[in-house]
């Protein structure tokens, strides 16, 4: 089957950044395809909860949403909502996801465990998983903050496209004082 | 011309700043809050927050009457609020294009019904345009100002989560001025009383033929025959999008007026085909409409009036196509949003949950107090009901039940229609203790200012009410104010207000932490050798805290070090970085 949309679901939890990295990544998908749809759902996004952002690109892009079974990639900010989405994964999908576990209210509040071995959870089903210390490299590039165009820079690898391409998906949705520790972290993340 | 990637709200504000519009008004609610926030960034707008939705579409009118393009934004639950005004314009008729734009929530990411408001369409008797990207956001917000004018109505623009929410590619235009259509006195049409208003329906009634014959050669209805003749679809809105992606071959009527609908164009599409589907999320309203006609349709037969459709629904009900998909995404713990560390919130919930009082509760950030650990919210009805659910309560039970219960409500949500339920605790004689939770913000919907901020929609000073005045004018006497993070002063305010038998007011003042942020101290610690694994610092529901290798940890990039945890600590284990040393 000769796929037309490309499709990504960036998810993660409320405050970690993924909505800079669905901008840098609508930018860069603007080079790329004729047609860019991204849905968020916000509101409560500052409050903890699981977040998630569709990103699909392609010819001819009718629904902004991604259906179970069609993300070509999940970004995953967090270890627990990789697995927690990954029945939207394609069967030959990857999964890039960074090596941190934030827990929920639920475990915190000692409810409910943190599942154990989720990485290699996540290796048992999906084709192909990038497991990524995003933290530390963040930390390189001088911010810890960067986790986010960490990734970033570990999904342009998957998605292809140029280099200016991407500098200039960075340069657009950036803001100035952020841009040098943020092509910084985005160059960590791509070099791997 | 440039191309840019929008989200349904952002092109709602641009087409209303492209077609000339002067004023909008309108009160914060997911999914609508940020066409205002755009609106709000020209220069050209007049952009404001009004006290709530009626007050919103009130000024709305008024700027049309006085001439000017004008637009009223609000979620679904706002329209309730401004039903009245709404009605009654819908019998005036504008002068200026007035458009009412309305963001239903299916699926309910942030409310709490999911009614379909196409419903007020036709009670109102306004039509009902609904576009379904963002493009189309902003042509539709443009044509509902040519359509107002042209038929002397206001115009009911209906977005839903999925269209205001979702980014697609929009071509921009330049803004076109509109001059001021002269002010005229004119009674017989702006003075809705019996003699004028029984006119004033039969001009409706004709309006509503004309929009009718509108619909049927309007853009904004269109067949898209396919290759298939068999299968016909209706749509309208995000769906239309899901149809086109799980059906690419069958033949689609879209619909981008909901109401009214063009009876002879789906009439010929229905002859057009052998089997119609409607496919419509929430109520069967185009359906229904097109089986009053005795057109043979099917819809809600196979798709819930429950929350949304999506591309996979139709595929599984109209092809019987299984989704492929991978598994194990079943049974995790699950992460509901919580109230932010360092939330002002958490101290006078810690004191209700303690106390085990009733709490009659309210819309906002707090609500999220319902869940455990706080548990602290019996009910939660609408915006400003906390007060009046309160009262009722002591005129069913008696006095003595509200010697163990609290209204409580949000600064703004006391200014959106809580005062008037304050104002009938002392009128009618009840002791209900109502507590103002007052964080100088509209912090649900992302930190909207309100008249207590001090602070315009565009970002300039204002004039702030005095909460503690007003409470005093309604003619409460006991009224106090506490800092909530000072847990043994609310907690005696809460006793001593709660047992007194006369309406009473707590303000609990301080702005939400992430409008304060220098408030945010050094992340506190926890001094392993005094913990005694208690637990009694996790019931504060504190997303910074954990309980490690059985002694509570706090995680230090969360914690903004507000210390309510450490108030609760009875072993005083909880304590600033610098005395720990670490």
């Amino acid at each position: 089957m000769t796929k037309q949309v490309t499709n990504v679901l960036i998810v993660g939890v409320g405050g970690q950044g993924t909505i800079l990295a669905s901008r840098i990544l609508a930018a860069a998908a603007q080079r790329m395809a004729a047609e860019v749809k991204v849905s968020e759902i916000h509101g409560m996004a500052q409050r903890g909860g699981s977040v998630v952002t569709q990103v699909r690109f392609g010819e001819k892009v009718y629904s902004p949403i991604i259906q179970p079974g069609e993300a070509d990639v999940i970004l995953a900010f967090e270890k627990l909502e990789a697995l927690r989405w990954i029945d939207y994964l394609t069967q030959d999908g990857a999964v890039i996801v960074n090596d941190q576990s934030l827990d929920p209210m639920p475990v915190s509040a000692g409810a409910a465990a943190y599942p154990e071995g989720i990485i290699q959870g996540l290796q048992a089903k999906a084709k192909k998983v990038v497991s990524v210390d995003a933290l530390s490299l963040a930390q390189a590039a001088g911010n810890a903050k960067a986790v986010n165009v960490v990734l970033l820079g570990v999904l342009s690898q998957a998605l292809g496209g140029g280099d200016d391409l991407w500098q200039e998906a960075l340069a657009e949705a950036v803001p100035e004082k952020f841009l040098a520790v943020n092509k910084k972290a985005f160059a960590l993340g791509r070099r791997l | 011309m440039e191309k840019k990637l929008l989200t349904g709200n952002a092109a709602v504000a641009r087409g209303a700043w492209e077609a000339g519009v002067r004023v909008v008004s309108a009160y914060p609610g997911t999914p609508s809050t940020e066409i205002t926030e755009y609106a709000a960034t020209y220069d050209e707008i007049y952009a404001e927050w009004a006290p709530n939705e009626k007050v919103a579409v009130e000024s709305a009118i008024g700027a049309s009457i006085g001439g000017a393009r004008a637009l009223a934004a609000m979620k679904h639950v706002g329209l309730n609020v401004a039903a009245d005004p709404l009605f009654t314009v819908g019998y005036t008729g504008v002068n200026g294009g007035l458009v009412i734009v309305t963001a239903d929530d299916p699926g309910m990411h942030s409310s709490q019904n999911e009614q379909d408001n196409r419903l007020y369409g036709r009670a109102a008797k306004v039509p009902v345009l609904e576009p379904s990207d963002s493009q189309e956001a902003k042509d539709f917000t443009k044509l509902a100002f040519a359509i107002s004018e042209q038929f002397d109505t206001p115009v009911l623009l209906r977005l839903t989560t999925r269209i205001s929410h979702s980014q697609s590619l929009v071509e921009l235009g330049e803004r076109q001025e509109k001059e001021l259509a002269p002010y005229v006195k004119n009674a017989a049409k702006y003075v809705a009383m019996p003699a004028n208003a029984r006119k004033l329906h039969v001009t409706v009634e004709e309006r509503l033929k004309n929009l009718a014959a509108y619909s049927e050669t309007t853009e904004l209805n269109r067949v898209e025959w396919g290759k298939d003749r068999k299968l016909g679809i209706i749509a309208s809105g995000a769906v239309y999008q899901y149809v086109k992606e799980a059906l690419p071959d069958v033949s689609v009527l879209k619909i981008g007026m909901a109401f009214p609908l063009p009876k002879q164009l789906i009439t010929d599409f229905a002859a057009g085909v052998e089997k119609v589907i409607v496919i419509e999320e929430l109520e069967a309203f185009i359906e229904d409409t097109i089986k009053s006609w005795g057109i043979a349709v099917t819809g809600k037969a196979l798709f819930s009036p429950i929350g949304e459709i999506f591309t996979e629904t139709i595929k599984e009900k109209i092809l019987g196509e299984e989704t492929t998909m991978l598994s194990g995404g079943e049974n995790l713990p699950n992460r509901p949003p919580v109230l932010c560390p360092g939330c002002p919130h958490r101290g006078i919930f810690y004191v209700l949950h303690k106390l085990k009082l009733n709490v009659s509760g309210d819309i906002g950030c707090y609500t999220l107090a319902a869940v455990p650990p706080l548990n602290a919210m019996d009910t939660t009805i609408c915006m400003g009901a906390s007060i009046g659910v309160a009262h009722g309560m002591e005129k069913a039970r008696g006095k003595d039940f509200s010697r163990k219960t609290v209204a409580v409500l949000g600064d703004s949500t006391f200014l959106h229609s809580g005062i008037t339920g304050l104002i009938n605790t002392v009128y009618n004689g009840s002791t209900v203790t109502t507590i103002i939770l007052d964080n100088s913000i509209t912090a649900m919907t992302g930190h909207q200012q309100n008249p207590a901020t001090g602070k315009t929609a565009k970002g300039e000073s204002a004039p702030s009410v005095d909460l503690e005045a007003m409470v005093r004018a309604c003619g409460v006497k006991r009224v106090r104010v506490v800092d909530p993070f000072d847990l043994a002063a609310t907690e005696q305010a809460v006793r001593e207000e709660v047992a007194a038998t006369e309406p009473s007011v707590i303000i609990t003042k301080r702005p939400c932490i992430l409008i304060n942020r220098a408030a945010m101290k050094k992340p506190l610690v926890v001094e392993k050798e005094k913990c005694i694994n208690c637990g009694i610092c996790l019931g504060v529901g504190c997303p910074a805290i954990a309980r490690k290798d059985g002694k509570a940890k706090i995680d230090v990039a969360q914690c903004v070090g507000c210390g309510v945890c450490a108030s609760v600590c009875p072993k005083d284990a909880i304590v600033s970085r610098e005395k720990d040393g670490e």
